[in-house]
């Protein structure tokens, strides 16, 4: 394992981010509970970033553990599989984790009990298949980034392979508070993680894998420098806590001190950045043949009884895992899927978990710490915490004049909408609201744009189709006379030499 | 007599000359009509609807481009088509003459009688049907037009807002405190 260090100077010129109170224990201390089969689970359709999968399945079917149950569609997508062995009893609008708390569509499967896996591929040298065949088998087991964006591991790993990748960064930051699922799996699955990691490293043809870990999690970074030993291009790196680390350019830019462009991807400095449990999980499909059918969860927040790391079936409610985690000890003021700066409120225990949710969180009303919003003092402390180094209030004031444009202009598609600005802002301005309602309405805008331009092409067909069958009837009509006129001709023709016959 | 001569013919050369670069000018360089309205045309949706009170998208785009009717005047276009067209023409927009969430025609399934009168008139195609059989409208291609409601002899169409969706939800923009 070769030795990396973070240079002091490229430590003391970071100045962005911000330190809230990491609330890690007791979840962080506890080794990772099974959390169980809950009597009926709801695979959620769209639980990956990209188009949602299409069902493949019937009400009725009964399907095994790892049996695909919905396929992706399109280049961005990932297939979803069954959790566990039952029945599909529904496939539908249900209950789903979305900041609207709108239905979406998902496969309700009721246990059976026997937990039952389909046949499963074992590959005892999972390293030496070709890259190609990796990422293939990636795709097939339908693994998605574990970090919470829950983009494609195979599209990334596909994106890597156009573009030369000489660093692959293993990111086990777990910048956000609360959460301790990756320290937990870095701790008790080290092996795992590595192996996964070497893997993605094999896919993607780089030379380098570092494995971030902030120093918050002494003993995440023994245990993976332990795991590590053996391979010279592994190095585990002790990064500084501070959020957000974890987020992909910020630790890019710790790492190596290098950039990606604005708009551009990671591929563009060439490195490629997988969250920890992406490994474990690519470790899992390949070694094992194990398809993504379950994760570690963080159960957490004041109102828990007994927060803890759970290893959760995809789908399970949010309910079961609370009442796994000794229930509620009062009433929680919010319900988050996720971490608390990022992840999604829900308005009920009744949504499931996919796979990209690190955390299930009930906060209480202290925890929320919400206060009326007072107006901006232009202090400036959301310039110093934002890790871009954008202008929050600036954009939020443009936001709030309906001036999205200008918004744009000054990085509104640059913001990472991390909540580091709306966290230190003295006024509790909800800065990172007004931003998600300003990308939000852009997009809108966008897709009913581009569906008026298709209405418009319609309609212009519909137009050309009534010009031409007004021309070929006018035609048709011409002919028809001419035809008449001509036969009329030759009538009169035809009767004028008889009466001439006649007449000789 | 010699310096007339040459004064009549150089003016002459002169003036002929410009004639031409001006006529070959002005047939290079003709613009029919205002070019503005062209363009807020092929901005506009083509459904020759008339909601907007002016003889079709053409006679709509001549009254926006010369400040009688405001760009928000197209409810097939609603808040897009309006944008677009006052920041084509850089005019600005007040927050309160802003459509609404886009409609689009919703049939009653237990009034329609299938009469195929809307489905004929329909400038997008959004309608498919046939005699006596229940009529349906595609969502994605329809423009809220109004014009098969207004000719639906039983009343089933009516306009609705597009229903909400998890993948069409926005973010509601924050109340702030004065």
């Amino acid at each position: 394992m070769a030795h990396v260090v973070i240079p002091p100077i490229r430590r003391l010129l970071t100045r962005w981010g911000i330190h809230p109170d990491s609330h890690k224990f007791p979840a962080a201390g506890l080794d990772i509970a099974d959390a169980g089969l809950p009597p009926l689970l709801v695979l959620p359709l769209s639980q990956q970033a990209g188009a949602p999968a299409r069902p493949v399945v019937k009400v009725g079917d009964h399907v095994l553990r790892g049996q695909l149950v919905a396929e992706a569609v399109g280049h961005v997508s990932a297939h979803v599989h069954a959790s566990t062995s039952g029945t599909v009893m529904a496939i539908g609008d249900a209950p789903m984790p979305h900041p609207s708390g709108l239905p979406g569509q998902g496969i309700t499967l009721r246990p059976d009990g026997l937990d039952r896996w389909v046949q499963r591929d074992v590959e005892p040298y999972p390293i030496n298949l070709a890259p190609e065949e990796i990422a293939r088998r990636v795709a097939a087991a339908g693994i998605v980034g574990m970090g919470g964006a829950a983009f494609p591991a195979a599209v990334k790993l596909a994106l890597g392979q156009r573009s030369s990748i000489h660093t692959v960064i293993l990111n086990g930051s777990e910048c956000e508070p609360y959460l301790s699922c990756d320290d937990r799996l870095m701790q008790e699955r080290a092996g795992d993680i590595i192996e996964g990691a070497r893997l993605l490293l094999r896919a993607t043809g780089a030379q380098h894998l570092l494995v971030g870990i902030e120093d918050n999690k002494p003993d995440a970074i023994d245990a993976m420098k332990l795991a590590a030993h053996p391979y010279p291009e592994v190095s585990v790196v002790r990064i500084p806590s501070r959020y957000p680390m974890g987020a992909e350019r910020q630790l890019i830019h710790t790492l190596l001190g290098v950039e990606p462009p604005a708009g551009g991807r990671a591929a563009d400095v060439g490195v490629v950045v997988h969250n920890v449990g992406t490994a474990a999980a690519v470790w899992r499909a390949l070694r094992h043949g194990e398809a993504l059918t379950e994760r570690v969860i963080t159960v957490a927040g004041g109102a828990v009884a007994a927060p803890r790391n759970m290893r959760v079936r995809v789908g399970t409610p949010l309910s079961w895992l609370v009442e796994r985690a000794g229930g509620l000890t009062r009433e929680p003021a919010r319900l988050v899927v996720g971490g608390p700066m990022m992840g999604v409120a829900v308005p009920d225990l009744d949504v499931p978990v996919g796979k990209g949710a690190s955390g299930v969180l009930a906060l209480t009303v202290a925890e929320v710490g919400e206060r009326e919003p007072s107006a901006c003092i232009r202090c400036g402390s959301c310039v110093v915490a934002c890790p871009v180094g954008l202008m929050p209030l600036e954009m939020a004031n443009r936001i709030n004049a309906g001036e999205l444009g200008q918004a744009e202009d000054i990085g509104l598609r640059d913001c990472l909408t991390c909540g580091a600005c709306g966290y230190v802002c003295p006024s509790r301005i909800p800065l990172v609201q007004y931003f998600a309602h300003a990308r939000g309405e852009l997009m809108a805008r966008e897709r009913e744009r581009k569906r008026l331009d298709e209405v418009r092409e319609l309609t212009e067909a519909r137009t050309a189709r009534h010009e031409r069958e007004a021309r070929e009837k006018a035609e048709m009509h011409a002919r028809r006379k001419a035809e008449r006129a001509a036969a009329q001709a030759a009538e009169a023709a035809a009767k004028v030499s008889a009466t001439q016959e006649e007449s000789a | 007599m010699e310096q007339m001569i040459t004064a009549v013919m150089s003016l002459a050369a002169i003036g002929s000359g410009l004639g031409v670069v001006l006529g070959v000018a002005a047939r290079k360089f003709a613009v029919e009509g205002d070019s503005r309205v062209e363009e807020i045309v092929a901005m506009l949706p083509a459904a020759n609807c008339g909601q907007c009170g002016f003889p079709g998208c053409e006679g709509a785009a001549q009254a926006i481009v010369e400040g009688e009717a405001s760009p928000t005047c197209c409810p097939p276009g609603g808040k897009v088509v309006a944008l677009a067209i006052a920041g084509h023409l850089g005019i600005t927009l007040g927050d309160d003459d802003m459509e609404e969430a886009p409609k689009i025609a919703v049939i009653e399934d237990a009034i329609c009688i299938g009469c195929t009168k809307c489905y004929r008139l329909c400038p997008s195609d959004a309608i498919v049907g046939a005699m006596k059989q229940l009529h349906g409208v595609f969502a994605e291609a329809c423009t809220g037009c109004n014009q098969c409601a207004d000719k639906c002899p039983t009343g089933a169409i009516t306009m609705q807002p597009l229903p909400a969706t998890a993948g069409t939800w926005v973010m509601p923009k924050p109340v702030m405190a004065a």
